[in-house]
């Protein structure tokens, strides 16, 4: 029995619908984050499984209860679902003990279980202080040891670090993780951030389209994304235009292996067109215009310090071409022309009728 | 297939209290709110039923007849003339006023800011004793216009004032960047900025002035108002006062509705998330010496010389001849009457407030337009329609008791109370309601525990503006002020209209020093109160 199972939702404002027939049901126990840019429906999906919103159609089951259905709906103060929303909401007339406590019986709420949790976000010996005497990083633990008070069987995550500046975000993270991890319980976290949805969590479903798009672990989604959306959608992309041979796709930047465990590819049948992947930290460059398979015209460098982006304009069709490179230090000059080749298999679909290049 | 990348559409992802999406199926329909909300809503529409109750006894004709048997055209002439002309001068003093302080480097502008607002809290009808006890020039439409500007400016300061400190000044600097001289920058920049806050102080004058009764009493001149107080008082003529308070009332609205729809409704405060840029205030230089002499005349002229001349008829007020209520027992009324009158407004504003913030919908928008009702009803028409459907339809009951008397406070002061209790209710974060609620709290528990707690300096403030404003009424007072009983006000009137100044004097000091006080504190309230999503206190008080 999961701790949240999502049939068939439906949800929109007005006459303008959001989520579409979406079904949602994470594992028990594991973390889930669900990608998406601003606008697809990611956080309504999240008011609607907090009980905020209702759905227009659909059902929502907890624990395999029944919380949200036609003729059937659960209050918020009555699904035991630990919520921490973007900023935290701390109570700010409280304290931080106050706050911690919130959701517990009254006789609880100074004890010691309130200690054990502040200790557990790293907060011990806070508790007399108040929300405006916290840091953004602080403010969030403090959001999530109140959450994980009333011991919630689906802890919800709201983009939670977005307010974070960058040096905090990574530790937070990092120690949201684990508390969440050694409380056990199943956490659904919302973001759109990419990096942050593939290093924390055990499964990442991306929404497109009002509806889950993809369900799968971080390392699969990203090698193997199911259409050429869910690819943009995860990263920086390339599309080329192929040709199928056997275990192998003809492309401009020569014949590329196939990733044999690709969805698309396996049965394509032998000389159809195909939309191949090629993510930019695949390509290699090299001054040698003899070494690779294609070649392209240096536009534009950018450079990062621990690695580097270098933008191409392909000779075979004038398309771009994103590569990004470890090797930050000895970066091609504008304007030179540079040698392509491609690194390990790829992957690719097979391409419609009418097909257009991102 | 289609290769497009994942674009943000423009799904209404917000989840601000505000903007907060209405729902197409809602969660729960605020029962027990709307219940409240519909029995406060029908309590502030209680006197303007009953006027209409009673139109319809006399009939159309009957009511027609009355209204043009009073209604004379100079009594029109009268109030629309007054009505223009002061409007006009708050208009202008309190811009000019205003931007002195906000845009200038006036020396001691933070005390002017105080000084130039305190008249705001002197109840005109004190500021027009001062003036004609002392000066028999000051009578009819020139003292009229003298004194009525000089007491209801602060109206037009105030919202414009916090118009401009919420205004990005980098604006004006563009402006002169563009090649604007000073003057066209002021015209079309800075006025532009303050349009919709003037606007509303104007609305305000118009409707304090189309109200008033003590002031032009004292003065000897006749408005609309004076006159429905003659026919009710001394000619005990109650239909034609019902009758001309139809009139009334619908002047008031006219002026509303009005202002609603020449103010627009464009946002002018601020473009973009920009932290706001320090204030290059503009020098004064040779006109700084005029200008302050303005600013001294302005404070002498509303401040100085009702303070002055009430301290001037202690000394000469003569022998105390009139019997009357001792001050520390028309004090004690007033504070009584006027404490529960704020608690009860409080009381009546929250459930309104809450149901239009948190539920908006156009439903609960509506109870929250009739709270115009309550800024279009003079308080001689409420006094004189509660009095009136006590006489007539209910035996009596209630009539003169102190019940009825702070009944009328709260419904007359209720858009104040609103006006404080919303504010505080829309920078109070839905999210923490939420939170609470997904924390497993009930949803009163929620109300107690949080909404209560966050919304509480909103409520303190809709207590004092209520209780202030209730110390300050006059004309309802005079007509429902219980049998025996004395407010500070009433007491005054008695002594002033009898010309005993002396005794007069010591009542109306009383008053300023109960009213501007606590004013002070509240316009700091005001002022610190953070401006969120251009609905800013400030200006929310006075528009």
């Amino acid at each position: 029995m999961s701790a949240l199972e999502i049939i068939g939702l439906f949800k929109g404002y007005g006459t303008q619908s959001v989520l579409r027939n979406l079904d949602f049901a994470p594992e028990a126990g594991s973390f889930t984050s669900i990608l998406g840019p601003s606008g697809s429906g990611k956080t309504t999906l999240l008011r609607v499984i907090a009980g905020f919103e209702r759905t227009d159609r659909g059902t929502v089951l907890l624990g395999g209860e029944v919380v949200d259905d036609v003729g059937h709906y659960v209050e918020p103060s009555h699904r035991r679902i630990g919520y921490v929303p973007q900023d935290g909401s701390l109570f700010p007339h409280l304290s931080i003990e106050q706050n911690v406590g919130f959701g517990l019986r009254r006789r609880d709420r100074h004890g010691s279980m309130v200690t054990e949790l502040l200790e557990m976000v790293g907060l011990g010996g806070m508790q007399r202080r108040y929300p405006h005497q916290l840091s953004g990083g602080q403010q969030q633990r403090v959001a999530l040891a109140r959450a994980l008070a009333i011991a919630p069987a689906l802890v919800l995550l709201d983009e939670p670090f977005s307010s974070l500046d960058a040096s905090l975000r990574a530790t937070v993270r990092q120690d949201v993780r684990r508390v969440l991890r050694e409380a056990g319980t199943t956490t659904v976290l919302v973001t759109h951030d990419r990096d942050e949805a593939l290093s924390l969590a055990d499964r990442v479903a991306i929404i497109s389209d009002g509806r889950i798009g993809q369900y799968d672990p971080p390392v699969v989604i990203y090698a193997r994304p199911s259409t050429p959306e869910l690819a943009h959608g995860l990263g920086e992309s390339n599309f080329l235009r192929g040709t199928a041979s056997g275990s192998r796709v003809e492309t401009p930047l020569g014949l590329l292996l196939l990733d044999s465990s690709s969805d698309g590819s396996g049965s394509a049948p032998e000389g159809s067109s195909l939309i191949v992947l090629v993510r930019p930290e695949q390509i290699v460059l090299s001054r040698d215009l003899g070494h690779g398979q294609g070649s392209a015209r240096v536009v534009a460098t950018e450079f990062y310090g621990h690695d580097a982006v270098v933008r191409l304009c392909a000779d075979w069709d004038n398309s771009t071409i994103i590569v990004r490179t470890a090797d930050a230090t000895d970066l091609p000059a504008e304007n030179s022309s540079v040698a392509l080749s491609v690194r390990g298999p790829v992957v690719a679909w097979e391409s419609g009728e009418a097909t257009t290049y991102p | 297939m289609t290769l497009a990348p994942i674009e943000p559409s423009s799904g209404p992802e917000t989840t601000d209290g505000g903007g907060h999406p209405v729902a197409s199926r809602r969660i729960r329909r605020p029962r027990v709110l709307f219940g409240l909300s519909l029995l406060v809503v029908s309590a502030l529409a209680l006197p303007l039923a009953f006027l209409l109750i009673e139109a319809a006894g006399s009939g159309a004709t009957g009511v027609w007849h009355l209204v043009w048997r009073s209604l004379t055209a100079d009594l029109l002439w009268n109030t629309v003339r007054l009505t223009v002309v002061v409007t006009l001068l708050c208009a202008v003093i309190g811009t000019l006023s205003a931007y002195g302080v906000e845009r200038t480097d006036l020396p001691g502008r933070h005390t002017w800011a105080v000084l130039v607002v305190i008249p705001f809290a002197i109840p005109d009808f004190i500021v027009s004793f001062g003036w004609n006890s002392l000066s028999t020039w000051v009578v009819g439409f020139r003292g009229a216009v003298l004194v009525m500007t000089l007491a209801v400016y602060p109206l037009v300061y105030l919202p414009v004032a916090a118009s401009l400190r919420g205004a990005d000044p980098g604006q004006e600097e563009i402006a002169r960047s563009l090649g604007a001289s000073g003057l066209t920058t002021f015209f079309r920049i800075t006025l532009g900025q303050a349009r919709r806050a003037i606007f509303g102080g104007c609305l305000l004058v118009a409707l304090v002035i189309i109200a008033e009764y003590g002031a032009f009493e004292i003065l000897g001149y006749q408005t609309f108002t004076t006159e429905i107080f003659s026919e009710f008082k001394i000619g005990f003529d109650t239909a034609s006062a019902c009758a001309l308070s139809l009139v009334l009332v619908l002047v008031s609205l006219i002026v509303l509705v009005g202002e609603r729809s020449a103010r627009g409704s464009t946002r002018i405060d601020r473009s973009g998330p920009g932290v706001q840029r320090v204030l290059t205030r503009r020098h004064l230089g040779r006109a700084k010496v005029p200008v302050l002499l303005a600013y001294g005349l302005l404070v002498g002229a509303g401040l100085g010389v009702p303070v002055g001349s009430s301290i001037y008829w202690i000394f000469e007020g003569g022998a105390h001849e009139l019997g009357g209520v001792p001050l520390g027992a028309a004090a004690l009324h007033t504070a009584g009457y006027s404490a529960v009158a704020g608690l009860i407004a409080t009381v009546m504003a929250l459930p309104v407030a809450l149901l239009v913030v948190r539920h908006p919908g156009r439903l609960h928008l509506f109870f929250e337009r009739t709270t115009f009702l309550g800024l279009g009803m003079p308080g001689l028409v409420v006094g004189l329609a509660l009095s009136y459907f006590s006489e007539q339809h209910a035996d009596g009951f209630g009539y003169q008791s102190a019940a009825m008397l702070v009944f009328a406070y709260a419904l007359l002061f209720f858009p104040l109370a609103l006006v404080c209790v919303r504010a505080s209710i829309v920078h109070a974060p839905v999210e923490l309601e939420q939170v609470a609620g997904s924390l497993g709290i009930p949803r009163f528990g929620v109300f107690l525990r949080v909404t209560l707690p966050l919304i509480s300096p909103g409520l303190g403030a809709a207590f004092c503006l209520v209780f202030l404003s209730a110390v300050t009424e006059l004309t309802a007072t005079l007509i429902l002020i219980p049998t025996g009983a004395q407010t500070l006000a009433t007491q005054f009137w008695a002594y002033q209209q009898n010309l005993s100044y002396g005794q007069a004097a010591p009542f109306a000091l009383v008053i300023i020093a109960i009213a501007a006080v606590p004013s002070y504190v509240l316009a700091r309230f005001f002022d610190r109160l953070p401006a969120r999503r251009g609905d800013g206190p400030g200006q929310g008080v006075m528009t």
